[in-house]
């Protein structure tokens, strides 16, 4: 079933460990967690809030440190000591947000926004129209107007529109893996469908590692290979996607599972 | 058949904007909810729900202004009454209203006991303290909530406790209706089954009468509501049973709208999401017609000069298409 397991790892983590505070305020975000991403899979990392997938995502992109445990990119150990290294590291892992309204300098029009994604894949030299066809493509790819953009500011779109913004941006950047933390939340449901369309569409493309940072667990099943879930830092259960949310064995998963509304199995509302 | 509890005759309430241009964000809305039912509210943000849910309460503070139409809670009109005498007599007795995000607006610097007292006091001034209390106590067994909470401040509890505690709040004088706008969305899904539970086992025992429920979720909608609206640009654009309106819509929104549900179920993974492209209209100048017709697939060049009228009777089944219901369905089973 699980295709994706054939092909090679594109980041795993052993005893991946975060821990918050010391002494009477010490948290134990994410505890010794262990996880294997291939190439081209799609995962989704499912858990309440408070469970520590927003710290995990953190770590995975480097932008908190782990307290325990190593992170292996493409195999290797994975170095991000220095500023330029991890530049370096950002331009194989790049994430898109809950919240489009926020991930945008205000500042900036939209063609700055895009303009930088060009520069970091080391475009910067080339010529002007070559990148505003550059963009016009990226543009495309989420159904989006270039010439209707440009010299607009980011609040000037909706927010279905911003997150295709940035969908477009990743299309630019073509990074190895995309994070998407919560990437539907924020916006309506007749649109969730088109960012998570393409999404999809950009992984059969370039072939990058999706993974989704989720608590609707609907959606998790929706669109992944891999399930992985969490509870108080802690994987409880990881498999295939139907094989964890239709046969759950742990009683995490179960009582989640049970807690979500249905609409073609009774909601069981006596159990809570 | 039972009691009428609310009924709403073609309401429209409008925003005057800081330039003078009116936003009607609740067009012609008529509704009914019967004793012991509730009713869903569907739609995309931005579409009037919140602002439908606050109309009804009969008190209206600018920028939200009152047009037309009737509201009648329980037999009693109220269009018309005096705002001091809504907010005294018909607010929290007779109807409340559990607004977005209620659970973080608790004052962090009172007890819980002193948000009682407060809904208590401003209808009736001469409650004791200790009437405050006792009354406070009977409540919260009544709704299945711990008492101890009544001495705690917000800070102390959880997500879903809070939320629970500002239902037993809002509900503190047992009114007739109850407008829960979103009460559950910020919440993780066991809490939001309990708050879920604690609404019906109100509704069961009788302690509220009718409920309307807003949300967007629609398989939470469906579990709750026993009969769903949906809301396009501050007009019903179809309503009917919630077991029509998820596995039969005839609306083309509606359509598009059930089609982007996602459950953990089996078969999910076969199906595909239906996305409905482009953005709602702009209400300040709402277009001609259908006010759908730009996004829809079937649009044809009739819907864009009349302006189609639900069924008036503001219940049972309706939707808002100039497409004959057997036109439509056979697009649906085409797939085109």
């Amino acid at each position: 079933m699980n295709m994706a397991s054939n092909k090679p790892l594109c980041l795993s983590g052993k005893g991946v460990t975060k821990i918050f505070g010391f002494g009477r305020t010490r948290t134990v975000a994410v505890d010794h967690v262990e996880f294997s991403f291939h190439e081209g899979e799609i995962v989704s990392i499912v858990g309440e809030s408070g469970s520590g997938k927003t710290t995990l995502a953190k770590m995975l992109l480097g932008l908190i440190s782990t307290t325990e445990g190593e992170i292996y990119f493409q195999g290797k150990l994975r170095d991000i000591s220095s500023g330029k290294k991890k530049q370096e590291y950002w331009r194989n892992i790049q994430a898109i947000f809950q919240d489009p309204f926020s991930a945008y300098n205000t500042f900036h029009k939209i063609d700055a926004v895009l303009l930088d994604c060009i520069r970091m894949r080391g475009g910067g030299g080339l010529p002007r129209e070559k990148k505003v066809e550059l963009m016009t493509e990226a543009c495309s790819f989420v159904n989006l107007k270039f010439a209707e953009l440009t010299n607009k500011y980011p609040f000037e779109l909706s927010g279905g529109q911003m997150q295709r913004l940035m969908i477009a941006r990743i299309f630019l950047l073509k990074p190895k893996i995309l994070i998407a933390d919560e990437p539907t939340s924020m916006i309506d449901a007749c649109s969730r469908a088109t960012i998570l369309d393409y999404l999809m569409k950009l992984r059969d493309e370039t072939g990058m590692t999706l993974i989704f940072i989720t608590h609707d667990i609907g959606l998790a099943y929706y669109v992944s290979d891999t399930v992985y879930i969490m509870e108080h830092g802690k994987i409880v259960e990881s498999g295939t996607a139907d094989n964890v949310i239709l046969r759950p064995q742990q009683p995490y998963t179960k009582r989640l599972l049970n807690d979500v509304p249905k609409i073609y199995e009774e909601w069981d509302l006596s159990t809570v | 058949m039972a009691d009428v509890m609310l009924e709403v005759r073609d309401l429209t309430t409008k925003y005057i904007t800081r330039y003078k241009e009116d936003v009607y964000a609740v067009d012609h809305v008529s509704l009914k909810v019967e004793e012991g039912k509730t009713l869903g509210i569907a739609g995309e943000s931005g579409c009037g729900k919140s602002t439908l849910a606050l109309s009804l309460m009969g008190y209206y503070f600018p920028p939200l202004h009152y047009t037309s139409g009737e509201i009648i809670i329980d037999g009693q009109n109220i269009t018309g009454m005096k705002p001091d005498d809504v907010r005294k007599s018909i607010l929290g007795r007779e109807i409340a209203y559990i607004p977005q995000a209620a659970m973080n607006a608790l004052n962090p610097t009172r007890k819980i006991i002193d948000f009682i007292g407060d809904v208590v006091r401003a209808h009736d001034p001469t409650w004791t303290k200790k009437m405050v209390h006792d009354h406070a106590r009977s409540l919260f067994e009544t709704l299945g909530l711990p008492a101890e909470v009544l001495q705690k401040y917000p800070v102390e509890l959880s997500g879903g406790m809070k939320q629970r505690t500002v239902i037993a709040v809002a509900v503190t004088l047992s009114p007739k209706v109850l407008i829960a706008d979103e009460p559950s969305s910020a919440l993780d899904v066991t809490s939001q089954k309990m708050v879920i539970k604690m609404l019906r086992d109100m509704m069961e025992s009788g302690f509220i009468k009718a409920m309307i429920f807003i949300t967007h979720e629609l398989p939470l909608l469906y579990n709750v509501a026993d009969e769903i609206m949906v809301m396009y640009a501050g007009q019903i654009v179809e309503q009917g049973s919630s077991k029509q309106l998820v596995f039969d819509p005839l609306h083309p929104y509606s359509k598009g709208l059930m089609g982007s549900i996602i459950v953990p179920e089996s078969g999910l993974r076969d199906v595909k999401l239906t996305a409905i492209p482009g953005t709602p209209p702009n209400l300040k100048n709402p277009p001609d017609g259908c006010r759908f017709a730009e996004r829809c697939k079937y649009v044809r060049p009739e819907c864009k000069v009349t302006s189609v009228m639900l069924n008036p009777a503001g219940y049972g089944r309706g939707y808002r298409c100039v497409v004959p219901e057997p036109e439509l369905r056979r697009f649906y089973e085409h797939g085109e």
